[in-house]
């Protein structure tokens, strides 16, 4: 039960009752709504055997496969390298130098603030790249900007009195990074990290908008296949559940991950909440190199 | 600079499109993810299923897929309404599961005692989340639903690619009248900009008035 929340008290025999009496109520509501949303497939024949003939085929199941091949070489791409981009910038944020701190915090701040999009298209229209190219330097660009941030967050969460440890032991930023603050950082943002992938795949769809030839645009080819009579709601129900439970699973594993670290005393302490997309101002640059 | 001179009705009706549509799937995302975070915490099991899977789902839908299925499935089924309000449906329904999420955490962080306490002193349940729950729930809430707001607000190009009028869409007609591509985007940069940091400094001022530090 919801006992976690404030709102409602452990209920009674009669406030059980009422609340079955909700809860078939509105069971029954979804019931008929999902039976009208059935309903209206049917009556506006979608369950056709013409509209459903098409995914039989072989040339259709590869041209989906290769579609979703594309879009995980995409996100293998847009991944590695916003993570790299992300140490990158994570490092330049962190600077003790502060021109190095101030262009990094520029960047971050500015690639975070653009629509992902407006990047994409920019480096497919404006630089004429082709599209694979455009759409994984937009997501790399502003995924790698978003987990710079994740990247900080989680190395300044680290126990203060690690670093000073370290310090006090003689060994020199680079070491104290790599060697102390690094490791109990990257456990605590680890969840952090995974759901921002969850985005970077979930934005591989912007690629549809310039004619990368992923999921999403094989599905457009066959659904405005008129030799199928335009088989486009069948489309989508195949592509959706794919698509979403990708992305379902990615963020699944990040939960899961989650849920380790908590019951880990090591990374009790360090608790860091995904990346929010651009809190802007809110946060003004700090200065994490002075301790 | 002459791009924006020269054009300038063009861009402010490109503007004005994204603002109306951020606008206006703002408040249907804030109402549904109302409602939504209303379900998540409700005592009845359905009610709880309902909102959980409404979350789940679309905070895993890639928007793209959304705006296909909305702009292109719906029309399928007889409904037939202009491009804007499906492209309104979709942001909406997209933003709500992350305005749901936000709000739900910032019910639970308001601590049981409080509840408890409002109850002991006979308040009823509408007084208890009215008075005491809602109001503390508020001031947690304040800079989740901002910055997911302005992400409603980024989210909204995606319109523009399904032949909505708004910011984006415009480089398109710029392009084909050829002016210079890389001053086009500029432009576009700085309205999306603008909208963005509007946003980000009106819930800094929310902030500012109603948060707490905690």
């Amino acid at each position: 039960m919801t006992d976690s929340t404030a709102l409602y008290d452990i209920p009674g025999p009669r406030t059980r009752r009422r609340h079955r009496l909700y809860g078939i109520i509105s069971t029954a509501a979804i019931a008929a709504l999902l039976g009208w949303i059935v309903y209206l497939l049917f009556d506006t024949e979608q369950f056709t055997a013409e509209k459903w003939t098409p995914f039989e085929y072989k040339g259709i199941q590869e041209l989906l496969l290769r579609g979703l091949g594309n879009t995980l070489k995409a996100f293998a791409y847009a991944a590695v390298l916003s993570l790299v981009l992300g140490g990158i910038l994570a490092c330049g944020r962190l600077s003790d130098h502060r021109p190095v701190r101030w262009v990094a915090t520029l960047l971050v701040e500015f690639f975070r603030a653009m629509p992902v999009l407006v990047m994409i298209f920019f480096i497919f229209v404006a630089l004429k790249v082709q599209p694979l190219p455009a759409l994984v330097a937009g997501l790399t660009l502003y995924n790698g900007s978003v987990l710079a941030e994740v990247f900080r967050a989680g190395v300044n969460s680290v126990d203060r009195g690690q670093r000073e440890a370290a310090y006090a032991l003689g060994l020199r930023k680079t070491q104290v990074m790599t060697h102390v603050l690094g490791p109990q950082a990257l456990r605590a943002m680890l969840p952090a990290i995974i759901s921002q992938l969850v985005v970077a795949l979930k934005d591989t769809s912007l690629g549809y908008l310039i004619t990368y030839e992923e999921f999403l645009h094989a599905g457009k080819l066959i659904a405005s296949n008129l030799d199928y009579d335009l088989p486009f709601i069948p489309v989508v129900m195949v592509i959706a559940p794919i698509y979403i439970g990708l992305c379902m699973l990615l963020s699944w594993f990040a939960n899961w991950v989650a849920r380790r670290q908590r019951r880990n005393p090591k990374t009790k302490a360090a608790d860091i909440a995904p990346a929010e997309p651009g809190t802007l101002l809110t946060q003004g640059p700090k200065a994490p190199g002075r301790t | 600079m002459d791009v924006l001179t020269d054009n300038f009705s063009l861009y402010a009706e490109g503007f004005l499109g994204t603002v109306r549509l951020t606008v206006y799937s703002s408040l249907l995302a804030l109402v549904l993810g109302f409602l939504m975070a209303s379900f998540r915490v409700a005592p009845v099991g359905s009610l709880r299923a309902i909102g959980t899977v409404w979350v789940t789902v679309l905070r895993n839908t890639p928007l793209t897929l959304l705006f296909f299925a909305v702009l292109l499935g719906l029309p399928r089924f007889g409904l037939v309404l202009p491009f804007t309000v499906f492209a309104v449906i979709a942001l909406g329904c997209y933003t709500s599961a992350f305005i749901c999420e936000a709000l739900r955490s910032g019910i639970n962080t308001v601590p049981t005692g409080q509840g408890e306490a409002a109850r002991s002193l006979g308040m009823s349940f509408g007084q208890t989340l009215t008075s005491v729950v809602l109001p503390q729930a508020f001031r947690t809430v304040i800079p989740p639903v901002g910055s997911t707001l302005i992400a409603l607000a980024k989210n909204s190009a995606i319109a523009g690619a399904f032949s909505v009028t708004e910011l984006l869409g415009t480089y398109k007609t710029l392009s084909e009248l050829g002016y210079n591509i890389i001053w086009t985007f500029v432009w576009i940069a700085v309205g999306y900009l603008i909208i963005t940091l509007t946003i980000s400094a009106l819930f800094n001022v929310l902030e500012k008035r109603y948060g707490v530090a905690r």
